[in-house]
């Protein structure tokens, strides 16, 4: 069993759903984030649109994070899913230099490394991702990739042909899809990043701790 | 910072999360810069010992020391760099062999017990045999210690500027550079090699300072005509960029400076700016490094 994700484009409307319920879930702290939902504005007003793509770790097959990390903080288990252990992390931040998509964070809490586990406990469980369960439009389709029959694969195989990943450039062959993605959504070097434009460039961090 | 962006296209980020900042900064710095000494030193000492036998006895246990101290530079910088650094024991207990991170741990450590056992030879037991015997072990352990950081920096495969086998050329050529820049300064206090054996440092200093120059500005004219994303980070050094003028001071005072001066004093037979080269060359390394490690961090991943 080798489990994927499969984001549809052309169905996220953006809401963020998924990404509180994974803040929620996984009690992510404050400035950091496991799950974002990246805005792109296409086009010049009034012929404009909006894009919306869901990010996450990737769990590549072939993980620079998992190589890198001395310690085997990071490590496959079965199922596919690079998993964290944060009680062997030495917080040497390795990981957060090989992985091409910006998955990892430091945890300001823990000063450990974390990031998408796929709520690899959830499924220990027989339960769906936090993410999954929380879209209201099921833009997001989980599940075993090695099983021709699942929803996942039969996903892929209705859209053969416009099925993309992040940087495939960079050989990490990951196990996360996205149906309708493009150069814009995908590629971070495709779009203007003003500083100061976007929402979230001043930041407020917040002292480890919570004190005021 | 943007490379496939039309202009018809019109794409602008209006919401995404901050970038981390610079995750591995000026403590990694310290530690690129500090092993470099503490392993360059080392390699010139058995070019002396080898070249000049009798003038270059007596600096066996003063380079020794200076190995040691930078290479606990090294370590101290690679330890409180770690968020977790109590857990640095974690690295030797639970061991992950496909990363140099762990490799380099481990390599270091025992160049550190090298370096006692010489300090044992030559302060101790007064052994210049086993001293010699030791040091060609320690010699060729200072290699992989000192190309691990290149073997890591190919590893962050997000940070498309670090290649190998650029890094590992450039992690020799700092060794080379900052060993014989510092076996120079050593020798303004202790004054026992020759004018030959200054010579050859000198000339080591001025090749490797030539060499590291020639693969920056062979990576800053080539390299963005290979990659997206070399040619992206690479603007922060070129076009005004953020990090420009820190670049070209680095570059200056690693690099161009020494070899102009190394160049001066051979021409003249004036060892006294040698020693001005070497001050240059070694300040002008912690520029170039820093200045390396930082830029790919700049650019978001996402
Ligand atoms: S996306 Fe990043 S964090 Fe996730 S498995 Fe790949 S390299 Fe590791
Ligand atoms: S920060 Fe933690 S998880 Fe990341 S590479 Fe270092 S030890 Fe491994």
């Amino acid at each position: 069993m080798k489990l994927g994700f499969l984001v549809d484009l052309h169905l996220c409307m953006g809401c963020k759903g998924c990404e509180i319920a994974c803040k929620v879930e996984n009690e992510v702290p404050l400035s950091t984030w496991r799950l974002r939902v990246k805005y792109v504005d296409v086009g010049t007003y009034p012929d404009t649109k909006r894009t919306f793509t869901p990010l996450r770790c990737n769990h590549c097959e072939n993980a620079p994070c998992e190589r890198i990390c001395p310690v085997s903080a990071l490590h496959y288990i079965e199922n596919g899913i690079v998993n964290i252990d944060k009680e062997r992390c030495i917080g040497c931040a390795g990981c957060v230099m090989a992985c091409p998509y910006g998955a990892i964070y430091i945890d300001p809490e823990t000063q450990t490394a974390d990031k998408c586990t796929y709520c690899a406990h959830r499924i220990a469980s027989s339960m769906m991702p936090a993410c999954v369960v929380a879209c209201p439009v099921e833009a997001n389709i989980f599940g075993d990739i090695e099983d021709p029959t699942s929803n996942i694969s039969k996903y892929i195989m209705q859209h053969n042909g416009n099925v993309q990943v992040r940087k495939p450039e960079k050989g990490t062959n990951p196990h996360h899809y996205y149906v309708g993605g493009g150069n814009v959504t995908l590629n971070p070097l495709a779009s203007f990043r003003a500083e100061g434009y976007s929402l979230f460039n001043k930041l407020t961090h917040l002292p480890v701790g919570g004190h005021h | 910072m943007v490379h496939e962006s039309l202009a018809a296209t019109h794409a602008i980020v209006t919401l995404d999360v901050a970038l981390p900042g610079v995750v591995w900064g000026w403590i990694i710095t310290m530690n690129m810069w500090a092993k470099s000494i503490g392993t360059g030193v080392i390699f010139m000492l058995f070019y002396l010992l080898k070249k000049y036998p009798t003038e270059a006895a007596s600096y066996r246990f003063p380079v020794t020391v200076v190995s040691v101290v930078f290479i606990h530079i090294f370590l101290l910088f690679t330890v409180i760099d770690l968020h977790q650094m109590f857990r640095f024991w974690h690295i030797f207990f639970h061991p992950h062999f496909t990363s140099a991170i762990t490799v380099g741990a481990w390599m270091a450590t025992l160049f550190v017990g090298l370096l006692f056992l010489l300090l044992y030879a030559s302060f101790i037991k007064k052994d210049n045999a086993l001293f010699d015997k030791v040091l060609l072990w320690t010699t060729v352990l200072a290699i992989p210690v000192t190309l691990y950081t290149a073997a890591l920096m190919a590893q962050a495969t997000a940070r498309e500027l670090w290649q190998m086998p650029t890094e590992s050329a450039q992690m020799i050529l700092a060794a080379t550079l900052s060993g014989s820049a510092t076996i120079l300064i050593m020798d303004t206090f202790m004054n026992k090699l020759s004018d030959a054996a200054k010579r050859d440092m000198g000339i080591i200093l001025a090749f490797s300072a030539l060499s590291a120059f020639v693969l920056y500005m062979a990576e800053l004219v080539f390299g963005p005509m290979k990659a997206e994303e070399v040619a992206a980070v690479l603007q922060y050094v070129t076009n005004g960029g953020e990090y420009q003028t820190m670049f070209w001071i680095g570059q200056v005072t690693a690099f161009i400076v020494p070899f102009v001066l190394v160049t001066l004093s051979i021409v003249n037979k004036n060892q006294n700016i040698l020693k001005l080269a070497a001050v240059f060359a070694v300040c002008g390394l912690w520029v170039v490094k820093h200045v390396w490690l930082v830029i790919p961090q700049l650019l978001s991943m996402s």
